[in-house]
C-alpha cells in the first residue's frame, strides 16, 4: 500500500511537471523516473456510483474515520435523476454519507464531476489529486497531477490521506500551428489514440503542449486531459498559464497561483511527438473503439439514426457552442433524434442566456438531464440497433446501454452537422 | 502468489478486453455476485457459469481499459480467477485488482498459452509453466512487487487494513 520515499537522486536533473509534482507530493526536491513513492493527496473526488456506497460499507468495517472530510469532493452525477428503486436507494446513501460526515463540498445533480469540480476552483497547478473515475485526468489540464483510481483504492486514502505512484516518464505531444476552423481538442485527441492505440500512453505521464494548446479554452483543454483516460496514460498534464489563471480566477480562486512554477525544466528527459494541428481534419472512431479513429472524409456513406452530445468529454459549454455554430438556422435530418444533455447546470445555465441552447432546441434537439446519462449505459440509454454518432468518449460494445448499438466517436462539430445531413458529414461544408 | 502444486486451467480471451465486458454498466447498480454472473458474457457467454475457482484467464494485449469501476477486477475474484494472465493491462485496472485481490501477470508471450490447457505459475520467481502432455516450457512475467504481491496474499487493500489495525 505504501512505499518508501527514502531513495534520493544524487543530482537533480532537469524535472518534467509531472516529477515537479510528484516530488512536491511525496515531500522531496526531486524524483527519479521509476521510483514507487508514497504521495500526500491533496483532493479526493469521487462520485454517487464509486463513492458512498462502496466506502461507507468499507469504512464501517474497518472503524475508520476520513482523514480530512474538507478534501473530500463529493459530486452525485451517476443515478441522477433516478430513474428505478435501485438508483434511489444509491443517491439516498450518497446524500445521506454526506450529511452524517458534514462534508463541506457535495454538488448534487448539477453536472458531470470532472467539469463541476474545476468549476468551483477546487483543482489548482500544483495539487495531487485522486478521482474515484477514470476520466478523472481531466483535472491536469490546470496542471495538477490527477488520476483515476477504483472504490477499494479510494478507501486507502480516505482513511490514510496517501497513496502510491511509479514516477512515470513522459510523453511530450507537441502540436504545432493552429486548428482550422471546426477542428477542436476532441479531434486532437482521437488522433493521437487512432494512431498510438488505446495503451499508447502505457500508463506514463502525457503532457500536451506546442502551440495550438496553447491557444485552446480551459475547457478544450479539458478534453484534452479527460481522454488521457482512452490513450491509457495515468495522467494527462498542461503545463499552467494565462488562460488557466483566468478561468481559476473566475471561478473564484483568490490563492496565489505560481504557473511559473509547474513548467516542465527545459532539457528534462521525456519522448517527444510532433503534430501540425493545421493539417488536422475531423476525426471520427468507428465502432467500437476510440483507437478506430480516421478523417471523417473516410466515412462517405454512413447512415446515422441518433445523435448525443453528452458527458464530461463533449457537452461542455465550449462544446455546446460548437454544435450551436452548425444548427444555427439548421433543422435536423428526417428520422434523426439528437440528445442533448450538458455537461454542468452552470454550462446549461451559460448557454441559456447566449442563445445557444435554443439554438439547438430549435433544431430539433431533445435536452436531458445534466449527468452521465447515457455516456455509461447507467441510464437513458440508446436504442437498440441504433446507429449513433457521439460526442461521448468510449464507444465499446455495449457501453451506451444497448449491445446491439453502432456508436461513432466525434467532435460536437461534427456530430452536429452528421444530425443535419443524417450521415456521417464533414462538419467544415457547414461552416460558411 | 507461489503455486506450484496445483495446476490452472486456461480460458483465452482476446485483445482490449474492456470494463464494459467485464462489470457491464447495465448491472453496476447491484451488488457484486448479480455483475459477477454477467462477468464478459458478450465475449464468452459460457465464462461465468462454468469457470471453476482456480482457473486462469488468459488474454490479449491491453486488458481492462476503460472505466475505474473495481467490480471489473471484483468479479474475477468473486468468480474464483486465480490470475489473470496478458502481455499488458490498463493501468487503472493494474491497480484496481491488487487492490482487491486479484493477480495480474504480465506475460510477453501470454497469447501462446492455449484454451483449455493446463498451466502452473509463480508469481514472485516471474514464470509460467506449461503442462502439456509431459513436457515442461516456461513462460516468463515480470516480477510484481512485494507490496503488490502482500495486497494480494491479504485478499485485497482492505483486508490489508484490518491486519495492520489489528497487529
Amino acid at each position: 500500500m505504501s512505499a518508501s520515499n527514502a531513495h534520493q537522486p544524487q543530482t537533480h536533473q532537469p524535472q518534467t511537471l509531472a516529477q515537479k509534482l510528484i516530488a512536491a507530493a511525496c515531500g522531496r526536491p526531486a524524483v527519479d523516473e521509476g521510483e514507487i513513492v508514497t504521495c500526500a493527496v491533496d483532493l479526493a473526488m469521487f462520485h454517487d456510483s464509486s463513492g458512498p456506497r462502496r466506502l461507507q460499507p468499507m469504512l464501517e468495517e474497518l472503524g475508520a474515520s476520513l482523514w480530512d472530510p474538507a478534501k473530500i469532493v463529493l459530486v452525485i452525477d451517476h443515478y441522477v435523476p433516478e430513474s428505478d428503486d435501485e438508483s434511489r436507494r444509491i443517491v439516498r446513501i450518497a446524500r445521506d454519507w454526506a450529511a452524517g460526515q458534514q462534508l463541506p463540498n457535495v454538488y448534487d445533480s448539477v453536472g458531470i464531476c470532472h467539469v463541476v469540480v474545476p468549476q468551483h476552483g477546487h483543482i489548482r497547478p500544483g495539487m495531487f489529486c485522486v478521482g474515484g473515475d477514470s476520466h478523472s485526468p481531466t483535472g491536469g489540464a490546470f496542471g495538477a497531477y490527477m488520476f483515476g483510481i477504483g472504490s477499494t483504492e479510494m478507501l486507502g486514502v480516505a482513511v490514510t490521506g496517501q497513496i502510491w505512484v511509479k514516477v512515470p516518464r513522459t510523453l511530450m505531444m507537441r502540436w504545432g500551428g493552429r486548428l482550422a476552423a471546426g477542428v477542436t481538442a476532441k479531434d486532437m485527441m482521437l488522433h493521437m489514440i487512432g494512431r498510438y492505440g488505446m495503451n499508447g500512453g502505457r500508463y506514463q505521464a502525457v503532457e500536451f503542449c506546442g502551440e495550438a494548446v496553447r491557444a485552446l479554452s480551459m475547457q478544450e483543454r479539458m478534453t484534452l486531459s479527460n481522454m488521457s483516460a482512452e490513450l491509457g496514460s495515468q495522467v494527462g498534464l498542461i503545463a499552467p498559464d494565462d488562460t488557466t489563471a483566468a478561468y481559476l480566477r473566475q471561478a473564484g480562486v483568490t490563492a496565489e497561483l505560481d504557473l511559473a512554477r509547474w513548467q516542465s525544466d527545459a532539457g528534462a528527459d521525456a519522448e517527444w511527438r510532433d503534430f501540425d494541428a493545421a493539417s488536422l481534419a475531423p476525426q471520427v472512431a468507428a465502432p467500437h473503439s476510440p483507437a478506430n479513429a480516421r478523417d471523417v472524409d473516410e466515412y462517405p456513406d454512413v447512415p446515422l439514426q441518433v445523435a448525443y452530445i453528452g458527458a464530461c468529454t463533449g457537452a461542455k459549454l465550449d462544446d455546446l457552442r460548437a454544435a450551436a455554430t452548425v444548427l444555427r438556422g439548421r433543422k435536423l435530418a428526417a428520422g434523426m433524434r439528437l440528445m442533448v444533455a450538458p455537461a454542468s447546470l452552470q454550462d446549461q445555465q451559460l448557454a441559456d442566456e447566449d442563445g445557444v441552447m435554443q439554438v439547438l432546441r430549435d433544431a430539433g434537439a431533445e435536452v436531458l438531464a445534466t449527468s452521465c446519462g447515457a455516456c455509461a449505459g447507467y441510464g437513458g440509454s440508446i436504442p437498440d440497433g441504433a446507429t449513433v454518432i457521439s460526442t461521448t468518449a468510449r464507444n465499446f460494445k455495449g457501453r451506451m446501454g444497448s449491445e446491439t448499438a453502432q456508436v461513432y466517436l466525434a467532435s460536437p462539430y461534427t456530430v452536429a452537422a452528421s444530425a443535419v445531413a443524417g450521415r456521417i458529414a464533414d462538419p467544415r461544408e457547414f461552416m460558411a | 502468489m507461489t503455486d506450484h502444486t496445483s495446476t490452472h486451467r486456461v480460458w483465452r480471451v482476446g485483445a482490449d478486453i474492456d470494463t464494459d465486458a467485464l462489470a457491464p454498466g447495465a448491472y453496476m447498480k447491484f451488488g457484486i455476485d448479480e455483475i459477477a454472473r454477467h462477468c464478459l458474457q458478450r465475449v464468452r457467454p459460457e465464462f461465468a457459469a462454468q469457470v471453476q475457482p482456480g482457473d486462469v484467464l488468459v488474454a490479449g494485449p491491453n486488458f481492462g481499459i476503460g472505466s475505474s469501476r473495481e467490480q471489473a477486477a471484483a468479479a474475477l475474484v468473486r468468480l474464483g480467477v486465480a490470475a489473470v494472465i496478458a502481455p499488458s493491462f490498463n493501468g487503472l485496472y493494474f491497480r484496481n485488482a491488487f487492490n482487491v485481490g486479484l493477480l495480474l501477470l504480465t506475460c510477453p508471450q501470454a497469447e501462446s498459452l492455449a484454451d483449455g490447457e493446463r498451466i502452473t505459475f509463480d508469481a514472485t520467481a516471474g514464470r509460467v509453466v506449461r503442462e502439456q502432455g509431459g513436457a515442461h516450457s516456461e513462460l516468463h512475467c515480470e516480477t510484481v512487487p512485494a507490496f503488490l504481491m502482500d495486497m494480494v496474499r491479504a485478499g485485497g487493500l482492505l483486508n490489508l487494513l484490518k491486519q495492520r489495525q489489528t497487529s
